[in-house]
């Protein structure tokens, strides 16, 4: 079963790796948000609406490093928001390897986002589709497509899920 | 029923001196001029957007909206032509349609399965004879008055626009002739629909109708336009304004940019954001019009604007939800003649825009900022005289508040605050 290839020591990396992912976020440090992707990578958020209706609109769509690097350095210099912090809580993935050697997984996630004035909401949940790769032995995504159960945001949305 | 005036409210209002130079900060908070606008504007004498016809293209598709805070159901019959009634069963109340959106032969309300057909007709009522030979409907009952109740249709440039007033010009009257060629340029074509979302805004709806009319905050709050030269009021560009003042176009010629001095005189936030994209293909863009417009966005009174930022084409819609939050819709759409490249670029630019927008998304927040702002001041007022205090069209500046200024002259007419 092509699961079994995706259990034992790849799986531990590859969860300790996601989990590295929402850290950095929830941790402010959003200067390395880059690293987490291929040169290539593609990270791109929709609504469960849009993705079963095969439309292909993203809320925000990165097309490889140098447009998430920009995207960064946007919400650190340029974009005007109220200051605000997330904390994600996420699944257990769901780890499949496809013929090619890449890992689809699957993570449920939410993410509670907290104001300044100290309001905590639930500001996001859905699921991350990822096609995850081995560079030299590190797990980096080749695409992350965030679907929010959702079609609506709250205020905004600035820093990545 | 004779409309009430404004010295009828139970606190009378009064608009200070000054006109629509002056915008009193209760009109963004009171709860019973919000009451007065939903009579007044939402069921009064304007064309309320209700969707697009590619949301539904087949015979018995539907598609739920608002108009103001009513419940409505727009829908496409077995003929093709498109109805649009309040969703609200005419037995007890409840909603008919529950789904946003959904195909019917015929729209049954789960209650007590009242059935209507496509154009709202009542056809069927559960146990009108009773049960048994006992109970039902009176000898008399007559299904063909209760109907659901309608709003006049027209269909223009692929938006569907909705009415309860009984006499309305055509969509192409009420907007004008200058307002309609200029959505019929943007959208006079076969529309695709690429995506869309809605973003919750912590606002009155005329805050954003403000804010969407303001050139002059455009390339001060959003510093993206600015450095990347997308829109910057030292391009060629000029604001239109409809001839009854309440629709708008703002347009921008990206290939006339010159280096204003002004920007880096004043020091604003905007131009101190100094940076080479690092993904270029983000803003790659094509001249779609030869009338070197590569920039517009265009507002209908009362809540609708259409934007045409450089390729992105989107329709936005700001529904009222309550007297201070706002949900604003982005539908973002292609031509049924755009190439694969062409629609690339389209999405990519989406990224510009929406609740994530890189140039838009401060619209998010700094509406909120006003309604936090004025909070408990209901007796101060906004300044706006930027450009002068007239309202007229103008060709050769953005650096005006006149399509706000036409905005409340339009408010003012419709409410009966004069």
């Amino acid at each position: 079963m092509a699961t079994e290839s995706a259990s034992g020591a790849v799986r531990a990396r590859i969860e300790e790796f996601l989990l590295d992912y929402v850290h950095r976020i929830d941790d402010g440090d959003l200067q390395g948000w880059p690293d987490f992707f291929t040169e290539n990578g593609t990270y791109k958020i929709v609504t469960r609406e849009n993705f079963e209706a095969g439309l292909p609109l993203g809320i925000l769509f990165c097309e490889g490093r140098g447009m998430m690097a920009d995207r960064i350095l946007a919400l650190e210099t340029a974009n005007i928001f109220e200051p605000h912090t997330y904390c994600h809580l996420q699944s257990r993935p769901s780890l499949i390897v496809d013929p090619g050697g890449r890992y689809k997984a699957r993570t449920n996630f939410s993410v509670i986002r907290t104001m300044q004035d100290g309001t905590s909401q639930i500001f996001a949940t859905g699921k991350y589709l990822d096609v995850i790769v081995l560079e030299d032995g590190r797990p980096l995504l080749a695409e992350r497509l965030v679907v929010l159960e959702s079609r609506r945001v709250d205020i905004l949305l600035v820093y990545p899920l | 029923m004779a409309l009430s005036t404004a010295q009828e409210l139970r606190t009378p209002f009064n608009w200070p001196e000054g006109g629509v130079t002056r915008i009193p900060y209760r009109l963004y908070a009171d709860e019973e001029i919000y009451a007065l606008e939903q009579q007044r504007i939402f069921r009064g004498p304007v064309w309320n957007f209700l969707g697009l016809e590619i949301h539904i293209p087949e015979p018995g598709d539907y598609r739920t909206t608002t108009v103001g805070e009513i419940p409505v159901i727009v829908v496409r019959d077995e003929n093709g032509d498109i109805h649009a009634m309040v969703n609200r069963c005419a037995h007890k109340g409840a909603l008919v349609c529950l789904a946003e959106k959904g195909n019917a032969k015929r729209l049954t309300c789960i209650y007590h399965s009242w059935t209507y057909d496509l154009q709202g007709r009542l056809k069927a009522v559960a146990f009108r004879n009773g049960v048994n030979g006992a109970g039902g409907m009176p000898e008399d009952f007559d299904p063909t008055g209760l109907g659901l109740e309608r709003l006049h249709v027209e269909v223009f440039c692929g938006m569907i626009f909705g009415t309860f007033a009984a006499e309305m010009p055509t969509v192409a009257d009420y907007l004008g002739k200058t307002m309609a060629d200029f959505i019929t340029r943007n959208l006079g074509r076969p529309l695709t629909l690429l995506g869309s979302h809605s973003q919750v805004i912590h606002n009155n709806w005329k805050l954003y109708a403000e804010n969407v009319r303001d050139s002059y905050h455009a390339t001060l709050l959003h510093t993206f336009y600015t450095t990347f030269k997308v829109n910057r009021l030292d391009m060629d560009g000029g604001i239109t304004v409809a001839d009854d003042k309440w629709h708008h176009i703002s347009y921008a010629k990206r290939a006339t940019f010159r280096e204003s001095a002004e920007y880096e005189k004043s020091g604003v936030h905007a131009v101190q954001y100094k940076s080479n994209l690092a993904g270029p293909q983000l803003i790659q863009a094509w001249d779609e019009f030869d009338d070197g417009i590569t920039h517009s966005i265009q507002t209908m009174f009362p809540n609708l604007a259409i934007q045409f930022t450089l390729n992105s084409l989107a329709v936005r819609f700001f529904a009222p939800r309550g007297v201070d939050q706002t949900e604003l819709f982005w539908f973002y759409l292609g031509y049924e003649s755009d190439d694969e490249e062409q629609t690339n670029m389209r999405l990519m630019q989406a990224n510009l825009t929406g609740a994530a927008g890189l140039v838009s998304l401060e619209d998010g927040c700094i509406n909120e900022f006003v309604q936090r702002g004025t909070r408990g001041q209901a007796d101060r007022t906004g300044f706006i005289e930027m450009g002068g205090r007239d309202i007229e069209s103008t060709d050769s500046s953005r650096a005006t508040e006149a399509a706000i200024r036409g905005f409340w002259a339009g408010y003012r007419r419709i409410m009966g605050f004069d």
